[in-house]
């Protein structure tokens, strides 16, 4: 019996419908800089990412300096250290995450991997990218205004973060919401593309079901931003009216250092109603790309096919779906029927379901796989110990009983930075290791890449496991200083200052990372067309890195699904979704 | 084939390759537009359907105080009618190819939608004159922000139909001017569907029956 994908009679001739016209530019200003290119763009949205989250990095040194040691720095002062807190969250979230799994993860791979020349409205993408970077200019300009950034906290709950007594009260919230709204809009353009893109110029052969997991990840994680952005969008908006404008949708009336507020009737509830409906949403449409690109990492790098590709294609997609009814468990504490919360506790855990059923795949892919540890490997495999480790956090605060004791104490820090945060940012090294080659045609060195992931993987243990702790003794989020408290010991300091070298260490860890992405784009060894032996369109193309259009003359027809490692009866260990079968080289053993 | 189909197919199954290999792939500039028009539709569904669903909560608290009626809207929303059929006209009569009735079409749909937002201007002048008038009246705060948000979309479509009338002078592309002109039809329909629905269920006097029965809530 032939094992060896499908006979050959399934041959497909190459597309014949009508190439999309390509604008060409000419000169450096248009190929890089005023770029259609999604690779380009992808570049562009992924620097300044990185950029705006090297910022965030260091706001969370200067927060851990504090916790660690308190009062021992002069430029720390309990307003400034809850501008650290807010800016650190809204950056790390949005500005970094979601720009760089979709903005650039999202735009590198999409053309590439369903195999088209470019996304379908180059234009539109490049405006995306303008927009996406006025919002990240105008959030670095609140740092330079009067008073400050706003340091409300990133959930901006109304009505601390408009009154006068919040750090930023006047002019970084401004700048802030409009930085948000400014980001939607940008987003939803390119979400468009990305949405286009991908169910209308999948080349000939690609199915929806050959579809790479990243595509999946990516692709659904856009339709969530896309649907659960505009909740964000309006309430930034109700929140610019009632500052600038005086009106009441949040505001209540209320009395603000010792006078009475103009603000009558507004419902500071609905708006934690509005943000959480972006806010878990938000959750997924970084978790899903990570969980997407992670599943095609653990698949190359084990030579092995994804185990139960249909079940990761529905869980992505079921994940998604549930998202948008679990929001509230966000609010146990705000005050809401007890139904609702018994309601938003079995949805959330409902999610357990799926996303259990991933990791369960994930792992049995990596059994009897023929792993090689490589960086993006370890990277993924490091995404699922953060991934399991922050999930199960995440059934104790879903239960109403279990989460109002845990609520605002470092457990909840603890437990979303696991989740959010180690696993995501574990996912996006892995693929910067995993697609570098591609991008720039050189290797990443492999020693430096190796220390930077044991450094950064035992350092973010050693910052947030000690942290569930903190929270199991009570010690409070968002705190500049908790005093003297007796029901916190005099041990919990000493964790805390281990907690602050860890994260000192894991930080600047980051710099050996910075160092080699340079270092290994003028230095690295030649990485060829195909380094990693994968299967995908990305690594089929002519050139490496890919040209402006991809695939050269003609696209790639596509017969199979993306995950044919360690195919029986197959020469290689690897067959790409672009061969046919006739042209698949055999062995001479047939089984 | 169905989404619910090509969800279960096996792809690495021999038989199921023979049926994706053709998949005919490939950009189809009209399919794509006409994607693109319907996914920003749906966001734009979502964004007033929070607006309404956030104006129907607030409106079930005991201290929610209606704003005061602007008449002016009835008229505003025929104007806004006329737009919608003016460009079903033009949609149809480049179907046909006739061309002169689609630049009539075309610009009176234009012309109604200039009107339509000036009559919404003139509604925020009336409702500021008006006795009851209190900004921090969330009702009143409310209408100002649903009107603005779908007077933009309204602008924003402007643009879009500006860059349709600019093309259909002299000799052009007749089969994409009609894709413009179908995409404009249906954005202005959908349009015209919302304002009907904030309209209907927000500005025509106290509903809060009617909207809480819709969220589920009574």
């Amino acid at each position: 019996m032939d094992y060896v994908a499908h006979d050959a009679s399934a041959f497909a001739p190459p597309a014949e419908v009508d190439e999309m016209e390509l604008y060409h530019p000419k000169t450096f200003v248009g190929k890089y800089i005023w770029s259609q290119d999604a690779k380009v763009i992808a570049i562009q949205y992924a620097i300044t990412a990185i950029g705006i989250g090297l910022v965030a990095l260091v706001l969370s040194w200067f927060m851990r300096l504090q916790l660690g040691f308190p009062n021992s720095f002069q430029f720390i002062n309990p307003s400034n250290y809850l501008q650290f807190v807010t800016q650190h969250g809204m950056i790390m979230v949005i500005y970094l995450l979601t720009a760089l799994f979709l903005g650039g993860f999202g735009n590198y791979l999409i053309p590439l991997m369903v195999g088209a020349r470019d996304m379908v409205f180059p234009y539109v993408n490049m405006v995306s990218y303008w927009v996406y970077l006025s919002a990240v200019l105008l959030l670095i300009a609140s740092f330079f205004v009067a008073g400050g950034p706003t340091g409300a906290g990133w959930t901006l709950y109304p009505p601390q973060a408009i009154l006068q007594g919040t750090p930023g009260a006047t002019w970084g919230i401004i700048l802030m919401l409009v930085s948000l709204a400014l980001f939607i809009i940008g987003f939803t353009m390119g979400g468009l593309n990305y949405v286009v893109t991908v169910l209308q110029a999948r080349t000939r052969g690609m199915t929806m079901m050959r579809l790479p997991l990243t595509v999946w990840g990516i692709f659904t994680a856009t339709i969530l931003a896309l649907l659960a952005f505009p909740a964000l969008f309006v309430s930034a908006i109700m929140m610019l009216l009632d500052l600038t404008l005086g009106t009441s949708f949040f505001m209540p009336a209320l009395v603000s250092m010792g006078q009475q507020s103009e603000h009558t009737g507004g419902n500071p509830l609905l708006f934690q109603h509005l943000f959480w409906f972006f806010g878990h949403p938000e959750v997924y449409i970084v978790a899903l790309p990570a969980f997407g690109i992670v599943s095609d990492l653990l698949s190359v790098h084990a030579r092995k096919n994804i185990f139960g590709y249909r079940m990761m294609v529905w869980a992505i997609v079921a994940i998604g779906g549930l998202s948008f009814l679990v929001w509230a468990h966000h609010m146990y504490v705000s005050g809401m029927n007890p139904y609702f919360g018994f309601f938003f506790a079995t949805t959330t855990l409902i999610i357990a379901i799926p996303t259990a059923l991933k990791v369960y795949n994930w792992v049995l892919t990596l059994w009897h796989g023929n792993i090689r540890l490589t960086v993006p490997m370890l990277f993924a495999i490091g995404f699922i110990f953060a991934f399991i480790h922050g999930g199960l956090t995440g059934l104790f605060l879903g239960n109403v009983t279990v989460s109002v004791p845990l609520s605002d104490t470092m457990f909840v820090v603890a437990h979303f930075h696991m989740v959010m945060a180690v696993a995501p940012i574990m996912v996006v090294f892995g693929a910067i290791y995993h697609w570098y080659p591609k991008i720039t045609g050189r290797m990443l060195n492999d020693t430096l890449g190796k220390f930077h992931f044991w450094v950064t993987f035992l350092g973010t243990y050693a910052v947030y496991l000690p942290m569930h702790y903190l929270g199991f003794l009570g010690v409070p989020r968002r705190y500049y200083a908790v005093g003297g408290t007796d029901f916190i010991p005099a041990s919990a300091q000493s964790l805390n200052a281990g907690i602050t070298i860890a994260a000192l260490i894991a930080g600047a860890v980051q710099a050996v990372f910075l160092y080699n992405l340079v270092w290994s784009y003028f230095k690295g060894k030649p990485a060829g067309g195909n380094p990693w032996n994968a299967t995908t369109l990305e690594w089929q193309t002519p050139d490496t890195p890919p040209k402006h259009g991809n695939f050269g003359p003609t696209l790639p027809s596509v017969y199979r699904w993306a995950y044919d490692y360690s195919v029986p009866g197959a020469e290689q260990d690897f067959i790409p979704q672009n061969v046919p079968a006739r042209e698949v080289a055999r062995s001479g053993t047939k089984t | 084939m169905g989404i619910f189909h090509e969800l279960t197919v096996k792809p690495w199954a021999t038989d199921q390759g023979k049926v994706d290999d053709l998949h005919a792939g490939g950009t189809s500039p009209p399919a794509a537009r006409k994607l693109a028009l319907r996914v920003f539709l749906a966001v734009v569904a979502v964004l007033f359907t929070l607006l309404v669903t956030a104006y129907s909560g607030r409106m079930a608290y005991e201290d929610w105080r209606p704003a005061p009626q602007v008449s002016l809207l009835w008229a505003n929303t025929l104007v806004l009618i006329l737009s919608s059929v003016a460009l079903q006209w033009a949609q149809y009569s480049v179907r046909r190819g006739r061309i002169d009735a689609m630049r009539v079409g075309l610009l009176a749909g234009g012309t109604f939608t200039v009107v339509f937002l000036f009559g919404q201007f003139l509604a925020w002048r009336q409702l500021a004159t008006m006795v009851y008038f209190e900004l921090t009246n969330p009702a009143i705060a409310f209408f100002y922000l649903i009107t603005g948000l779908h007077g933009a979309h309204l602008l924003g479509g402007l643009v879009a139909w500006g860059r349709t009338v600019a093309r259909v002078w002299g000799d052009f592309d007749v089969a994409k001017t009609r894709q413009s002109v179908e995409l404009c039809t249906v954005y202005w329909h959908f349009l015209l569907l919302v304002w009907l629905v904030l309209f209907g269920l927000l500005f025509t006097g106290n509903n809060l029956d009617v909207l809480l029965k819709l969220c589920g809530i009574r």
